[in-house]
């Protein structure tokens, strides 16, 4: 092994601690946070008897889930059943590994240690815990992975509500993978990258990319909403009509290790969000968190913190809004809605970048945003103003109503000739 | 369809998706920034008379515990009369009525068995000398169950505050 190579296994050793270590942290603290914002917006407290203001709540949830007693139902695939859990939780978390938090460090260090040998590091360190150049596609194989947990949990504990949430998680999952996948091929179009990190860089350039590509961000949302399982998507736990499906017949840590795994898929989209299409851990308005050093690696880091914060917060805010979608409708909005935007959108920005770089020949990022900007401007007022007369949306009510009118016509028809 | 569902005739300008999910939105961050009603129950109670929270006050027509009250010298006012276990229809209230060397009639023995009471109020309005009330009182858990037999000592000693009965002339407590 090269010192270099040594060096650079070490400090991702230490990028995968600490990455993990907020990522778990931060999954405790945020199912807090959704019990004091669900508190705020119904006018209580939340709680606030643990610690301060309530602060080591998850950490007695945690310590409650640990002791508590693990049941095994009779007939369940007990293997399965055990893994299942494992196998919800392990995509979550992997896919942190892929998002930029921060500005890039400069790191130099050449020093040996005992019989380790030298590590040598020179030059910026990406802070990221894998700098893969495909980390988008990466993130797109692996968010899909999600599914296999919950399916698997639902099927594994032979209980009939858990096999339809896993049933419904996996169809939901799949409908809305499609309308997500299409909604950020125009973030491709526009980049011209697969690497987060370049499509951070692209942002600083330009524009983020929420202007320029604003139904890509609203569809994307939609279907983050949807993969995560959250409200107004949370079909697969419908504690109401499916005693919260999947995980009906779980306990114990096996339980908690599904909402560590919900909390964790927030917080990645929650970054994918902010880092395809705001900016990622972009400072607006200047250059100097690119200038290298401790302090704009630290400032980036927490307007990166705070842009995730907000758009958790929006997520729950979000939750406890919405009532829950019926089955047809989710999936109708998914498929006879999100998608063909989603696909016509490909189609009109292809169009669009090709005369704003070609024909136009606007080299300059900024202006070239704009250009883009004005249209989706005009784009989002025609999509949203088609939404919200119902043209596209419709009950499914409304389709028995068209059969009764008809049917109206038909007895009047008879009634003429009769 | 294979369900019928029920068709509601609404204009679709109602249906809307986008207007109808801002407007939500807008009014559960109204309500994030609104006073929170909850009271905090060990430290505040509604007992108390400056808990902050105004409607949440006991009415001062609850009926809780009893309370015997004393008259100057300490002593029970009750005069052993006998109407309050005579009214009083679950039968919860056991006296044993003495007399002293003056002729002073008092209780031997008062006992409220807590268990039994339905706190109807009956033994206070029946009671001639206001000796008898229900009070004003709700945490009353005790370690045993013997302990809900309510004593005369124990009735003297409580220091709650009493009911004002329902009045059938005043219905409105003016």
């Amino acid at each position: 092994m090269t010192p270099e190579l040594k060096g650079f296994l070490l400090l991702s050793v230490i990028k995968m601690v600490i990455v993990f270590t907020i990522i778990m942290v931060g999954v405790a603290l945020l199912t807090l946070m959704e019990r004091k914002v669900s508190a705020w917006m119904q006018n209580r407290h939340g709680p606030n008897r643990v610690g301060w203001a309530g602060l080591l709540q998850p950490a007695a949830d945690g310590v409650k889930n640990i002791l508590k007693e693990e049941t095994f139902p009779a007939q369940a695939n007990r293997w399965l059943f055990t893994v299942a859990p494992a196998l919800s939780f392990i995509p979550a978390l992997l896919l942190s590994a892929v998002i930029p938090f921060a500005a890039p460090l400069p790191v130099d260090f050449d020093f040996t240690l005992g019989p380790l040998g030298r590590f040598v590091h020179h030059g910026p360190m990406p802070m990221v815990v894998a700098d893969l150049p495909v980390g988008f596609l990466f993130v797109i194989a692996i968010s899909s992975l999600g599914v296999y947990g919950i399916a698997l949990a639902g099927w594994s504990s032979n209980s009939k509500y858990a096999l339809l949430g896993g049933l419904r998680a996996s169809a939901q999952m799949i409908s809305y993978e499609v309308a997500m996948g299409m909604s950020l091929i125009p973030v491709l179009l526009l980049s011209g990258s697969v690497s987060f990190s370049t499509i951070v860089a692209q942002q600083q350039a330009g524009l983020w990319y929420v202007m320029p590509l604003f139904l890509s961000f609203f569809i994307f949302t939609i279907a983050g909403f949807a993969e995560t399982n959250r409200l107004p998507f949370d079909l697969p736990e419908a504690e109401s009509e499916l005693i919260t499906g999947y995980h009906t017949e779980y306990s114990a840590m096996k339980f908690s290790f599904f909402f560590i795994a919900e909390y964790a898929n927030v917080v990645t989209v929650c970054a994918m969000i902010a880092t395809l299409f705001f900016g990622g851990w972009d400072i607006p308005f200047t250059d100097w968190d690119r200038s290298g050093g401790v302090l704009p690696t630290l400032a980036t880091w927490l307007v990166f913190f705070l842009k995730v914060l907000f758009w958790v917060f929006v997520v729950m805010w979000i939750r406890w809004t919405l009532p829950r979608f019926r089955y047809d409708q989710l999936m109708a909005l998914g498929w006879k809605v999100l998608m063909p935007i989603a696909l016509a959108y490909i189609m009109v920005m292809c169009v669009a970048i090709y005369v704003v770089e070609r024909v136009l020949g606007i080299t300059s990022p900024v202006l070239a945003s704009l250009a883009l900007f004005a249209l989706n401007v005009g784009l989002g007022i025609l999509v949203f103003g088609l939404l919200d007369s119902g043209v596209f949306i419709r009950g499914s009510g409304y389709r028995q109503q068209e059969r009764l009118k008809e049917r109206g016509a038909r007895t009047a028809r008879a009634a003429v000739a009769g | 369809m294979a369900i019928g569902v029920k068709v509601m005739k609404r204009p679709e300008k109602q249906v809307s998706y986008v207007r109808a999910t801002l407007k939500g939105m807008v009014l559960t961050f109204k309500h994030m920034l609104e006073k929170k009603v909850t009271m905090q129950y060990p430290e505040q109670k509604s007992t108390d008379r400056e808990h902050g929270l105004g409607t949440y006050s006991l009415s001062p027509r609850w009926r809780g515990t009893h309370r015997m009250l004393t008259d100057e010298q300490g002593r029970s006012k009750c005069v052993a009369c006998g109407l309050c276990p005579q009214i009083c229809p679950a039968n919860c209230i056991k006296l044993v009525p003495g007399e002293d060397e003056q002729g002073h009639r008092y209780p031997l023995i008062y006992e409220i068995d807590e268990f039994r009471c339905i706190f109807c109020g009956y033994c206070q309005e029946v009671c001639p000398e206001e000796a008898i009330h229900v009070g004003t009182h709700f945490e009353n858990s005790e370690y045993s169950r013997g302990r809900f037999v309510y004593d005369l000592e124990r009735l003297s000693s409580q220091t709650h505050a009493v009911s004002t009965l329902w009045d059938p002339a005043d219905p409105k407590g003016e």
